[in-house]
């Protein structure tokens, strides 16, 4: 499709048209911006978890602090551009620069940290890197949360305990968060058909044969870790600008665990996967409240509200027996002509 | 088995299609636009639907439980006694499993998908401010029982609460231990996860210090812990007279125990967090003689605190109401209240009721909204004793 | 001096209940390489079991006092809570991850955490046996005396201190020569070192496994009754908590290996007092992690671990 230099650029493009018109067509619908922006923002999470988890078959458990750390970086950042407009542009689309610039402070912060803790921590085997992940994601939370109040002077009052309440509020959009979906499956689609990606799956499938075979699988794997992390930083500040407000509360290893839980419920390795169980697993809570206030209404679902975690968990445990493999294995909806055969 | 993935999300989206078709009327009429034309088509017209929002699974879950009693005891009596302006009033839960970022999609669907008029909101003040966020961008106007972090009614002019808010209780305490029990030398054990915790500490540093007394040291643990010797021991080694824990019930009381357990004799002092029979419980003979600030006073003469204890046990099977279901009982009471009062009920009409809100007899004391949408009322102080509190002192602001 | 043997003690007994919760994550890891994330609920599903059971014999007072229970019901409370422990955890490996043995290890996770999202929240619901939310007093079941005195009073050990720590120590002994002495070690071993090889040659491998289950739920039961005598409450949500903790422990001592996952989880039980003691105690568990990295990169496969060359 078209001269090679268009060929980067042009699914940029159409996708930039078409969150627009779903902008214009669906903005001023709060519950389905919520819905969306939430699912947008969980399947960044899931997909560049799956860089390092599914294709690279390194296991993170500590995905919440990137996102954390990206968070607060992009918050900080927008915050303290707060009264910055550029000269020339009208102010919605300054402030729309501004939030590009805090969002990619964010990424940039978090690839940062993903780097320092990746680089020594990757020569750890499986398991190990699990909890040092884990590790790194706890003490990110403990940090923030000795950070003094928001309204102290400098760069690091990052709010304690409360967090940070003074976000700049209207920022947020299904265009900005959407395109960073996309972007963000684009650039795992694009890892994991070329070269780079076949070096990662020769890591994921045997560190040793891959290191043989003349692969250099510390750098693959940081590097790896590096994409990943940036990507939960840009998702940290998407989810920061959308609430508007953040707290170490939001960043527990719970919601790094409910991250893994998307990534291998969709099938390690495949992106497909990730997106689908993303979607699924997002809306799943909000579908059990509907649900059960469609069968029983109003008191039915008063005590369905505190039995709806109970049976998130009975579903999780149901979905894994049934297919262990995740809902795609490691298939992709664009390999459908590729006969690929499922990883062991 | 492809099939499988469109399937399961067909499946979804047709759970969240069943409620959307039934409140579809409520899902066009903006709440910020003007005065109220549709009625929403879900409850039917007779009735009037809030919505609250709170934990009520997760670590923060019993306190969500105590503010829900307080709400569906004061919906119970407000339907009993004709409801408002003949209309029936229903609230619809949502949980936030402690989450602010729950809380806050709670609200947004509260709001648009349900059509509720009024929110009443979360105890934990994190999880206010995120849903206060939301309220008011959609102007629907919030009262949050319980969350006395200063910055949540900053959020905007649609959020409300029915308590004091930190500084002044934090003050409180230290006049009182200051001016009253006379303490020279305090230290401080403060709950670092909490915003309520840290909040009650700064200021009582302050306060205490500008009084002339003297903050020994600060120690801090997590919501949830259950080993305090270290810090304790720490603490004791200040030979503090007070020590002032501005923590929840569910840990004071066994911060106590392993306080004494370790030797330490020095007078306990707490805020309205400690306000549960629970404590009385967890902590035994340890609380013994201690003291905290709090909304209202159990005994108090006041026939609406009465009233409301005496309504509470008979509904919960002789349970006593902690402070969290009386300022719940409270924040319900007065949105009912500006309900009846507004003009018509929308957002600006709801929200223009409640900011007139003046000398309301709530359960935990009388209460007028300022103009910071905060209320003003004086702290009681109680002291605990023979495993109960009883009346000490009162703080006036 | 006398504050740094205070705060060893506390340090040495917070640290025992880590080490029994620690050999359960270390057996099953040992057997099924395999993280058992619903340990620490089954751990809180003890204490409860105990604390119902004590409330059988218990009129409880108003405020939680009186009531000494005898040493047959103390013991009788131990032996009840730990044998449903072992039915718990029998269940949960017969349905839970059973069918999952041959499955990426990934998988087997993600229903762990399903399992300790069942437990955990379903014990936040008051319903029937379910205890709701709220934390409870736990009934002591020992009058705390002091044994030890040391320094003029200023540094003592209780008879619940010594005890803990004896039978934690006691414990960890009994597993060893469980492993190391008998025959169903022996096999515990085989499957361990390589599960299809063992069945060949005739290992009951299903049977050690749900075994394995068995032993570590027991001991987390075990656990979570001296953390009961320890800190005299129970909530839905402790288990998470101390869980994760003793998780850490059995990771920092080498996940596997029996001795480790007791002296790792006593460091940092040790390592956790010395920070709030010294340190500032918010900073408390990022120090915990800090130390459980800084070993791992000293020492990557954990204090005791056994570096496995990787087989080509």
């Amino acid at each position: 499709m078209g001269p090679p230099a268009l060929r980067g650029v042009l699914p940029v493009l159409l996708a930039c048209a078409g969150l627009a018109v779903l902008q214009l067509l669906l903005g001023g619908l709060p519950f389905f911006v919520t819905l969306a922006s939430m699912v947008g923002i969980n399947v960044i999470l899931a997909v560049s978890l799956n860089v390092v988890n599914g294709m690279t078959g390194q296991f993170s458990i500590g995905h919440a602090g990137f996102m954390a750390v990206g968070a607060y970086a992009a918050a900080r950042v927008s915050m303290l551009l707060n009264e910055v407009a550029i000269s020339g542009l009208p102010e919605a689309v300054s402030n729309q620069v501004l939030y590009a610039v805090a969002l990619l402070a964010g990424g940039v912060a978090a690839a940062a940290c993903g780097f320092v803790v990746g680089l020594p921590s990757l020569r750890l085997r499986g398991d190990y890197l699990a909890i040092v992940t884990l590790g790194f994601g706890e003490i990110v939370r403990v940090v923030i949360q000795n950070t003094p109040p928001q309204t102290s002077p400098g760069f690091w009052a990052m709010g304690g305990s409360l967090g940070l309440t003074d976000i700049p509020s209207g920022r947020s959009s299904l265009f900005s968060t959407w395109l960073w979906a996309f972007l963000v499956v684009l650039v795992a689609r694009r890892i994991a058909e070329s070269s780079h990606g076949r070096s990662l799956t020769a890591i994921r499938e045997d560190e040793v044969a891959a290191e043989a075979m003349g692969v250099n699988t510390t750098a693959y794997k940081v590097r790896a870790f590096v994409v990943s992390s940036f990507f939960a930083g840009v998702a940290g500040g998407l989810f920061a600008h959308f609430y508007e407000t953040i707290s170490p509360g939001s960043f527990t290893y719970v919601r790094s665990m409910e991250i893994v839980v998307m990534v291998v419920a969709g099938g390690l390795g495949s992106t497909t996967g990730s997106i689908v169980a993303a979607v699924f697993l997002t809306l799943l809570p909000e579908g059990l409240r509907s649900g059960f206030l469609a069968l029983g209404g109003q008191a039915a679902a008063q005590v369905a509200e505190q039995v709806r975690m109970p049976i998130y968990g009975v579903l999780l445990v149901v979905l894994m027996l049934a297919r262990p493999q995740g809902l795609f294995g490691t298939r992709e909806l664009w390999h459908r002509r590729k006969a690929k055969g499922a990883a062991p | 088995m492809r099939h499988l993935a469109p399937a399961l999300l067909a499946a979804a989206a047709l759970l969240l299609g069943c409620e959307k078709k039934q409140s579809q009327p409520s899902a066009d009429g903006k709440p910020a636009a003007g005065p109220e034309v549709k009625a929403p088509a879900a409850p039917p017209s007779d009735t009037l639907l809030l919505g609250e929002v709170g934990s009520l699974t997760g670590a923060e879950a019993t306190f969500g439980l105590s503010t829900r009693e307080g709400i569906d005891l004061a919906l119970e009596q407000a339907n009993a006694a004709g409801g408002v302006n003949g209309k029936k009033v229903e609230v619809r839960v949502y949980d936030d499993q402690g989450k602010p970022d729950e809380a806050a999609n709670a609200t947004v669907r509260l709001i648009n998908q349900d059509g509720v008029k009024l929110i009443l909101g979360e105890v934990a003040s994190t999880n206010s401010l995120a849903m206060a966020g939301k309220a008011q961008a959609a102007k629907v106007p919030m009262v949050t029982p319980s969350s006395t972090n200063e910055t949540v009614t900053q959020k905007g002019d649609y959020i409300f609460r029915v308590c004091f808010i930190d500084p002044f209780q934090g003050y409180a305490m230290a006049k009182f231990a200051r001016e009253t029990l006379k303490l020279q030398n305090v230290a401080v054990l403060q709950d670092n996860k909490s915003a309520y915790s840290t909040g009650l500490t700064e200021v009582f540093k302050v306060r205490f210090a500008e009084m002339g007394g003297k903050v020994a040291g600060v120690e801090s643990y997590s919501k949830g812990d259950t080993d305090f010797r270290a810090q304790l021991s720490s603490l004791k080694s200040q030979s503090p007279d007070g020590i002032y824990i501005p923590g929840y019930y569910t840990d004071v009381g066994l911060i106590a125990k392993q306080a004494r357990q370790l030797g330490i004799q020095a007078v306990l002092l707490g805020g309205d967090g400690w306000e549960s029979d629970k404590l009385f419980e967890l902590g035994g003979e340890a609380v013994e003689n201690s003291y905290y600030t709090n909304h209202y006073s159990p005994d108090s003469p006041n026939p609406a605190t009465q009233k409301f204890i005496a309504a509470y046990k008979a509904k919960f099977n002789g349970k006593v109401p902690d402070s969290l279901a009386a300022l719940a009982y409270d924040a319900a009471n007065v949105s009912l209240d500006a309900l009846r009062r507004a003009k018509s009920l929308s957002g600006p009409d709801i929200r223009d009721a409640l900011a007139q809100t003046k000398d309301f007899d709530g359960a935990a004391g009388k209460l007028t909204l300022d103009e910071k949408r905060n209320a003003t009322k004086p702290a009681v102080v109680l002291k605990v004793a023979g495993g109960k509190a009883s009346y000490a002192a009162t703080v006036n602001p | 001096m006398s504050y740094f043997l205070v705060l060893l003690v506390f340090g040495l007994w917070s640290g025992t209940i880590y080490a029994l919760v620690a050999l359960g994550y270390t057996m099953v890891y040992g057997v099924l390489k395999l993280i058992n994330f619903a340990h620490g609920d089954v751990m809180m599903v003890g204490t409860y079991v105990g604390y119902a059971t004590a409330l059988q014999w218990k009129a409880r007072g108003a405020t939680g006092r009186a009531w000494t229970p005898g040493m047959g019901q103390v013991l009788t409370i131990f032996f009840v809570s730990m044998a449903l422990c072992a039915v718990l955890g029998w269940l949960v490996e017969r349905f839970a991850y059973r069918p999952l043995r041959e499955k990426p290890k990934l998988t087997a996770l993600i229903t762990a955490i399903g399992i300790s999202f069942v437990i955990s929240y379903g014990f936040q619901m008051e319903v029937g046996f379910l205890p709701g939310p709220a934390p409870r007093a736990f009934p002591p079941l020992l009058k705390e005396t002091t044994w030890l005195s040391l320094r003029g009073g200023e540094v003592t050990l209780s008879n619940i201190q010594v005890i803990s720590f004896a039978v934690a120590l006691g414990l960890m002994a009994a597993l060893q020569w469980l492993v190391f002495k008998t025959r169903f070690g022996r096999a515990m071993r085989a499957v361990s070192f390589d599960h299809r090889t063992a069945a060949l040659l005739g290992i009951p491998v299903d049977r050690v496994i749900a075994g394995t289950f068995m032993i570590g739920s027991a001991l987390a039961a075990g656990a979570g009754l001296l953390f009961a005598l320890k800190d005299s409450q129970v909530d839905p949500l402790m288990g998470t908590q101390q869980g994760l903790k003793a998780f850490v422990a059995a990771v920092i001592g080498g996940i596997g290996n029996v001795p480790g996952a007791v002296v790792g989880a006593l460091l940092l039980g040790v390592v956790e007092q010395l920070v709030v003691g010294y340190a500032a105690s918010s900073w408390r568990d990022a120090v915990a992690f800090g130390f459980l990295i800084v070993v791992l990169l000293l020492r990557p496969e954990g204090l005791f671990g056994r570096v496995t060359a990787e087989k080509v």
